[in-house]
């Protein structure tokens, strides 16, 4: 047999279950949801389902009851902006609260101090059980009107607190304060970071007299902007995606007045519990836009602000 | 006192202030976590605003109530069938996920780059795009039903190297072995199969162990798949059970049974931490974990 022939068959042999699984898996079910959400595809009743063009589309930003093109009356989501006005406060609150944090605490651990490496599996603890149900069931009883929280502000002096899962106000609130809570993965790929700018740098900024401020903007700061960028895009790109803990801090639901309807959290809710599954396929490929569009915001302004220095 | 002591004690005194501000920061962030270990052992009507660590009363009460479990089974039962579906992915995992990245970094051949960027690019992608359909396939496949049936479609995904972020760590990983290797192997006659098997898988020993702890770590937490296929009480894991603690208004009835399997749940994620914490470390920092 050819000697080609045969190392790319044993390759390909290799790349078999990977492949089989992006056909599968991936690529048909993508496409197949992009048909989906051109029609009114419900799982209880798959046998009405209808093309109706644009109409799931219309539905997400409609005010009236509209026309499809299959002449089907369609009603408005009441919910859908707000779910997406809930996502985009979540995604622009918690991730550069969270990045900023990440970053200041890796700044302090990267000083020569003793047990650094103890502190760092410490701090990283809340990451690694965060994204847990008992997290989350633990977050309500915290945030709850007489949970842990209020009673710690209550030692201070506080009177009159809400409760803070069931107030729409601040419901939202806590969901950033868990995932800021979670910043060790962000800390430790920046103490990594940290580890790779050289330190003549900061040897030769301290001779001609910069404090240490001065040294963390023009120094640290530039130095560390690729994994600023890594690490704004991964966090937003699973920030938007983010459904466990809305959905136990809500019971299953947006919380008061929908102020926890996250964007996964309301296509779940279509699509499983009205099981309107072509609805759910359309708002799926919204959030692959949107997410998408923002990756190539953030990668067209590095430009802007990310420098590749010469480095070494 | 001459200048340089005056230095050693000023850099002595930071040393000194950054320990205490980092302890302090860490306690309280610590704090919830340790408070729910202290309440599983509080009776039910103390747990509440008792912001406390020691309990007043010592009960074991909590953890014979949840333990009781939901739709007549005991978390004896989501327990194991978390760690089946855990253990069951990680091997499947490590098999079709390190067979992908051995020839993505290894192998030459037609095409190599065009599958390699896509697979990059279902990196990025995400889950919900491909959600429905998956769920309507699987559920014409028979497996979305009552019975050990529904483990499948949280399971095959897994044989499929669909986690296309171990694939990416793995590839990483091998590209990093020294090449000489395999042609001093190829020249002894060993074949590519040879080569994997014998020199690659064997050398790849730290990203193998990293693959295996996350793949543990998030199948054990993985919430969303469990609430989609796992429909009858005796199928479920540990993570969707703990969701019936939470009554559909948010409201919860039994708070102790709740931390005190809460609390469970999460102790086989901190003995591996600490088991293995190292190759936690070096997982995130060479390939930017998610999280």
């Amino acid at each position: 047999m050819n000697r080609r022939l045969k190392d790319n068959a044993v390759a390909y042999a290799f790349l078999l279950p990977w492949l089989l699984g992006f056909f599968a898996l991936t690529l048909y079910p993508m496409l197949s949801s992009l048909q989906m959400s051109f029609t009114n595809y419900n799982f209880s009743k798959p046998d009405s389902t209808q093309f109706i063009g644009l109409g799931n589309y219309i539905k997400m930003f409609a005010k009236a009851p509209f026309e499809t093109v299959a002449g089907t009356a369609m009603q408005p989501d009441k919910y859908y902006l707000k779910s997406l006005g809930v996502t985009f406060t979540y995604v622009f609150l918690s991730v550069p609260i969270k990045l900023v944090f990440a970053l200041l605490v890796a700044v302090l651990m990267n000083q020569r101090l003793k047990g650094v490496g103890f502190y760092r599996a410490v701090y990283y603890i809340p990451t690694l059980l965060g994204g847990s149900v008992a997290i989350a069931v633990l977050w309500r009883k915290l945030f709850e009107k007489d949970g842990l929280i209020n009673g710690v502000l209550g030692l201070f002096g506080f009177t009159d607190l809400p409760g803070w899962i069931t107030n729409p106000k601040y419901a939202l609130g806590t969901l950033v304060i868990l995932t800021v809570w979670q910043f060790g993965s962000s800390m430790i790929i920046f103490l990594a970071g940290l580890k790779q700018i050289p330190q003549e740098y900061y040897e030769a900024a301290s001779v001609d007299g910069a404090g240490p401020l001065r040294q963390f903007f023009s120094i640290t700061i530039p130095g560390l902007t690729p994994i600023i960028l890594f690490n704004l895009v991964m966090q937003m790109i699973s920030a938007f995606q983010n459904f466990t803990q809305a959905y136990i801090i809500g019971g299953g639901k947006g919380g008061t007045m929908n102020s926890t309807l996250f964007y996964t959290l309301h296509l779940y809710i279509q699509g499983w519990s009205y099981r309107e599954m072509g609805y759910a396929s359309a708002m799926a490929w919204v959030l692959l836009v949107l997410i998408g569009a923002f990756t190539a915001i953030i990668f067209k302004s590095s430009n802007l602000w990310v420098s590749y220095g010469s480095g070494e | 006192m001459d200048a340089r002591q005056k230095r050693a004690l000023k850099r002595h005194i930071c040393a000194g202030l950054t320990h205490a501000f980092i302890i302090v920061l860490g306690v309280g962030m610590l704090y919830p976590v340790v408070w729910m270990l202290a309440s599983s052992f509080k009776p039910n009507n103390m747990i509440f605003s008792n912001t406390g660590l020691i309990p007043q009363v010592w009960t074991a009460e909590n953890y014979l109530s949840g333990w009781k479990g939901y739709g007549g089974f005991t978390f004896g039962r989501f327990f194991v069938n978390s760690l089946t579906i855990c253990a069951i992915s990680v091997v499947a995992n490590l098999f079709s996920c390190t067979m992908a990245a051995y020839a993505f970094g290894r192998l030459r051949f037609a095409g190599r780059n065009l599958w390699f960027t896509i697979m990059l690019i279902t990196l990025m992608l995400p889950g919900q795009v491909t959600l429905v359909p998956k769920y309507i396939m699987f559920n014409d496949f028979g497996w979305v039903r009552d019975g050990l049936v529904s483990f499948l479609p949280i399971i095959v995904p897994k044989i499929l190297a669909t986690d296309a972020f171990f694939v990416f760590l793995l590839v990483q990983f091998i590209r990093g072995l020294p090449k000489e290797m395999d042609e001093a192997a190829t020249i002894d006659g060993c074949s590519k199969v040879g080569i994997f098997t014998r020199i690659v898988l064997p050398l790849s020993g730290p990203a193998l162990v990293t693959t295996a702890l996350f793949t543990f770590l998030w199948s054990w937490d993985d919430f969303f798949n469990h609430l989609l296929y796992l429909t009858s009480p005796a199928t479920y894991t540990v993570s969707r059970a703990l969701r019936t603690f939470i009554g559909d208004a948010g409201s919860v009835s039994n708070w102790g049974g709740a931390m005190a399997m809460a609390t469970l749940s999460v102790i086989p994620c901190f003995v591996l931490f600490f088991a293995l914490q190292k190759y936690f470390v070096e997982g995130i920092a060479t390939s930017g974990i998610k999280g």
